[in-house]
């Protein structure tokens, strides 16, 4: 009996502990979508041209214990592309841009997380986009967890990156103000 | 019934112009560079002269019912005859797919389009999922087959009046 009961305490203190100690796994919230996967280009140098992409999924592991330990993981259907015009987003999953016919995805896995406290981090991770995978930071921060009243628990962040369309091997001459675009993320998980 | 009427003439001759004009336009206006001074225009006259394609298009098909067609001259043989009905026909439907694709392409997102920034033809109720691309897609392989039927229309005209020297081309001048 006293074998039992120590056992007991002792699977208890275990899984308590891997609750506390261990990394969170969140399933971003794409079903009600507080989510965004955002990017803006200048236009002409003049003004910025926002868009997005409506059709995506992932997942985050978060340690609040080390937020170093976190991960990413973001699959983007390009196809979905949306800037508001029909032929403009016609013309953007072409092949002189997202080429989606041949990369129908678009992914985001994280490779390190370097934590700069007060709840900001570098998310160094592979991006594959047009089927060519590069290094990016994306420079994000923590805005909040906590309960929400539907009896889950919820993490948000959001996070910015600049990549040069070029390096991903989209050449279309947009002019010298239009070679970079900065992708605006915004996540909200909920844990599983 | 001998001949075609006049108007039938004109308006043949006209879409014939209209159809190769835009043909050349909507190849052309996709390779311009974004800093081309055509790369806003030449999508603009696309879509203008293609709405008026499907006005002509409609008289055409008023006069043809109206003044009908000549009979086939006696020395056309069987397979000839045969063949350029086929043609017809699939130039006729061919043209009414490549202008309403074209329509819809120019109206996904509940757009309507500016013809020659005079007027604006609204877009229907009619919209699905991925519309411009669905109907882009269309709107380009029903444009080279066009091309290829019209190839062929003229091969004919030519044969008539190059081999067989006949009067079947000389009906429509």
């Amino acid at each position: 009996m006293k074998n039992i009961i120590k056992i007991i305490g002792a699977s208890l203190a275990l899984s308590l502990s891997s609750a506390l100690f261990a990394a969170e796994t969140y399933q971003i919230d794409t079903k009600g979508m507080h989510a965004s996967i955002e990017f803006k280009i200048k236009h002409l140098g003049y003004s910025w041209l926002k868009g997005r992409f409506n059709d995506f999924s992932g997942t985050l592991t978060y340690d609040e214990k080390s937020p170093s330990a976190s991960s990413v993981e973001v699959t983007i259907n390009t196809k979905s592309v949306d800037s508001n015009h029909a032929e403009r987003d016609k013309h953007l999953r072409d092949k002189d841009f997202l080429n989606v016919s041949k990369h129908a995805t678009a992914t985001f896995k994280s490779t390190k997380v370097i934590s700069k406290g007060k709840g900001k981090a570098d998310i160094i991770g592979t991006l594959t986009l047009n089927g060519v995978s590069k290094p990016v930071t994306i420079d994000a921060t923590e805005i909040g967890a906590g309960s929400d009243p539907w009896g889950g628990y919820r993490r948000g962040f959001e996070g910015t990156t600049e990549i040069a369309l070029k390096d991903f091997n989209i050449n279309f001459n947009l002019g010298p103000a239009s070679e970079k675009v900065l992708l605006e993320l915004n996540i909200e998980g909920i844990r599983k | 019934m001998n001949g075609y009427h006049i108007s039938q003439k004109m308006m043949h001759w006209l879409s014939a112009l209209f159809i190769l004009s835009l043909f050349a336009l909507g190849v052309w206006m996709r390779t311009l560079d974004y800093y081309s001074g055509w790369y806003q225009t030449a999508p603009e006259l696309h879509k203008s002269f293609g709405i008026m394609l499907i006005g002509i298009m409609i008289l055409r098909s008023y006069l043809r019912l109206k003044f009908h067609t000549p009979k086939p001259l006696n020395t056309h043989q069987a397979w000839e005859v045969k063949t350029a009905h086929v043609t017809h026909i699939a130039m006729y439907a061919l043209i009414a797919i490549i202008l309403v694709s074209g329509y819809l392409i120019g109206t996904a997102d509940n757009r309507g389009i500016a013809v020659f920034d005079v007027f604006d033809v609204p877009p229907l109720f009619i919209a699905f999922e991925n519309q411009e691309d669905v109907a882009g897609f269309i709107h380009e392989w029903a444009a080279y087959c066009l091309m290829g039927f019209i190839a062929l229309h003229i091969a004919g005209a030519l044969k008539h009046h190059l081999i067989d020297k006949d009067k079947t081309l000389k009906r429509m001048l």
